[in-house]
């Protein structure tokens, strides 16, 4: 018999019940909630009359309608001008309250983003179970959870059972061999990966992203790499727990202590796949092959490296992908055959649950030391992922590196990334983005969103156009 | 949960791929504490020439004619025939909640991003994967016959087309019980409570140090 992969170990761990069609019962060990998926859950839970199974399992802060302005936050609730948002804000810290869940609301200088905060809080420990609903909740799994996102009705679900209904998924392998080249990023690695396999090369599969590159990452860097596996389709992203992942946990104000974290470090040192693990699917790439990327269309897999172009139609042969590529172009506003380093920035968004930790702050920070953003550039903004990297940032200086650059020094949120909140990109203009999703629309009507690392975003934001950013620093 | 029995209905052929569930229903219909009412607002960006905004009175709004869910041959589908990986990205229930509430009660499609497939389970609304060269002739055949429409049976997983020639479809043996009887997940798991119980009793001991409080 062949040994366990990393997710097997979990899964096994969590197993509650299962039928003979495999169906299963999941135990879940943590549940972070937002204020935009949870309220009807909640709603149900009330119309059935039930209470939440183990209140203590959940963690709940608003993140997607949170205003980023400081003369906004200092309102409090009231600096929520959207009436709709700011019910959906109010309906989370009343459930909040009436179910006794934890909750770090606006106001509370911990609040951030969920998938920023959980890890920063030690809420995300190695070997969890780990659900919420939202699909980034794969970000976990760089810490050894087994983390993904989950409808509303799954929301409800989990709060009344403390269990989730599933069928096991196929175990993929994702190994980067070697080191990253300096001036390469996590951000570069989960473009390069999704390029490769797709935006649906995950699909029914956890993906175990390993490989000297993946280990050499900072748990901050996997974060960034697990956060993006639902980018190529895959619910669940995870990566073997090592001596990184334990420092980075240790001492965060819900993460075991004394004699419990002794025992609990011993268990999690177990939580990496057996040799002879047998993976349903493994793709190898060499991180020496890996440049900075850059995405010019509408879907994560339409990614180019920043000395490349963007393809040519004629050069597609499969006619549904031709016509995805046509109507990609057509929505950017691009021609094929442009060269990356020609694409024109408008807006610059540094931020996301993908890119808005104090180490991709600082990334930025050190392009724009001591320049000035182009004038043709419109928006820049740096939007902290919490109000504790925010602090973090400013006791280094970051923030007024930033601001001498010409770039918006912000509060905690979702901001631009799905632009919920009053952060929107403006109808035709080109945004180099830290985020995930580069969807039609995503970061506002008719915008026009290209997926980078910080430090590329910030190089973007320097010269108001796409450049290599190892070239200048 | 509504069971799901038989549909027949017009086809409504979306011929793109990887169409994302911000297609389906953008993030500022989100704000919402409800589940229904985004029927009016499934594909707004496509569906409409300007920016919807929650409080929009939509039936003032200028239609895209240009968009098939606009063209006059279309209205009252039921059956949405999709291309490659239908639903991906974002988790919002939002968008099966949008389907339904328009009248889509079964989607088409060669594949499924996994988080929608399970939203639609949960919401009576049928996913269906059927392979690529069908899908290719299903596409052929709606845009060719205006009126063209389908029977979906769950209990017999088959596709009737109009011609009586049929498609047969796997689905999941659990969640097509669950469908076909309108069960309620909770109610099922909760059947569970013991087993559900004397699991978490061993997992607390084992592993104490999942079970710290959130109450710092």
């Amino acid at each position: 018999m062949s040994g366990k992969t990393l997710y097997d170990k979990i899964w096994d761990a969590h197993l509650v019940s299962q039928r003979e069609d495999g169906t299963s019962l999941i135990y879940i060990d943590r549940h972070l909630i937002h204020e935009v998926t949870s309220p009807q859950a909640f709603e149900g839970l009330r119309l059935a009359g039930r209470l939440p199974w183990r209140a203590d399992a959940n963690f709940a802060t608003p993140d997607h309608n949170i205003p980023t302005t400081k003369s906004e936050r200092d309102q409090g609730l009231e600096g929520i001008k959207d009436p709709v948002s700011k019910i959906q804000v109010t309906t989370l810290d009343n459930n909040c309250d009436e179910f006794n869940i934890f909750e770090l609301k606006m106001t509370d200088m911990r609040q951030g983003i969920v998938h920023v905060v959980g890890p920063e809080q030690g809420a995300t420990l190695p070997g969890m179970s780990i659900v919420c609903g939202d699909s980034h909740t794969s970000t976990h799994g760089a810490l050894g959870a087994l983390a993904h996102g989950i409808g509303t009705s799954e929301v409800e679900h989990v709060l009344a059972t403390q269990c989730l209904m599933q069928k096991k998924m196929k175990n993929m392998r994702v190994q980067v061999n070697g080191l990253l080249k300096p001036g390469v990023t996590a951000k570069d690695m989960v473009l390069a990966i999704i390029g490769r396999i797709g935006t649906a090369g995950g699909t029914g599969c956890t993906i175990e992203f390993a490989g000297e590159a993946v280990m050499a990452l900072s748990v901050e860097g996997r974060m960034t790499v697990c956060n993006m596996a639902i980018e190529a389709g895959a619910r669940a992203g995870l990566i073997a727990v090592d001596q990184s992942t334990i420092d980075y946990i240790e001492g965060r104000p819900f993460a075991p202590k004394g004699e419990v974290w002794e025992m609990a470090v011993q268990a999690w040192k177990q939580l990496v796949s057996d040799p002879d693990a047998h993976f349903d699917e493994i793709v190898e790439l060499e991180a020496a092959d890996i440049e900075p990327q850059v995405t010019w269309g509408t879907s994560p897999e339409m990614v180019a490296s920043i000395n490349g172009s963007i393809p040519m139609i004629t050069d597609e042969s499969d006619p549904t992908k031709r016509e995805s590529i046509s109507l990609a172009l057509d929505y950017m506003g691009l021609a094929g055959g442009t060269k990356i380093k020609d694409i024109k920035l408008d807006c610059i968004f540094i931020g996301s649950c993908t890119n808005s930790r104090i180490e991709d702050l600082r990334e930025a920070a050190k392009v724009v030391e001591g320049k000035k953003v182009a004038a043709t550039v419109e928006v820049a903004m740096v939007v902290p992922g919490s109000g504790l990297v925010k602090q973090q940032a400013e006791a280094e200086g970051l923030d007024k590196i930033f601001i001498a650059a010409g770039l918006e020094w912000r509060e905690p949120g979702c901001s631009m990334c799905l632009a919920m909140n009053a952060d929107q990109l403006g109808d035709g203009k080109h945004c180099a983005s830290t985020s995930n999703r580069n969807f039609e629309g995503r970061q506002g009507f008719g915008g026009r969103t290209h997926l980078v690392s910080p430090a590329m975003a910030a190089a973007a934001a320097i010269h108001g156009h796409f450049v290599d950013v190892r070239d200048f620093t | 949960m509504r069971k799901f029995s038989v549909e027949q209905g017009l086809v409504l052929p979306l011929d793109r791929a990887n169409v994302d569930t911000d297609f389906i229903i953008p993030k500022q219909f989100l704000k919402s504490i409800k589940r229904t009412g985004f029927g009016v607002n499934l594909f707004d960006e496509h569906r409409y020439l300007d920016k919807g905004e929650p409080d929009s009175d939509n039936s003032k709004r200028p239609l895209n004619p240009d968009f098939v869910l606009n063209q006059p041959r279309y209205q009252g589908c039921k059956i949405l025939l999709a291309r490659d990986n239908f639903g991906c990205g974002s988790s919002r229930e939002h968008a099966p909640w949008a389907l339904d509430d328009y009248g889509f009660r079964v989607v088409i499609a060669p594949s499924f991003a996994d988080i929608f497939l399970n939203n639609c389970f949960k919401n009576g609304l049928l996913p269906v994967v059927i392979n690529q060269e069908t899908i290719s002739k299903l596409f052929r055949d709606t845009q060719a016959n205006e009126g063209y429409s389908l029977t979906v049976d769950l209990a017999e997983q088959t596709i009737t087309r109009p011609d009586g020639s049929v498609i047969a479809f796997e689905v999941d043996s659990f969640r097509k019980n669950c469908l076909l009887n309108g069960l309620d997940d909770i109610g099922l798991t909760l059947e569970e409570a013991d087993t559900i119980k004397a699991f978490e009793d061993k997992w607390r001991q084992k592993s104490p140090w999942y079970f710290t409080t959130t109450s710092v």
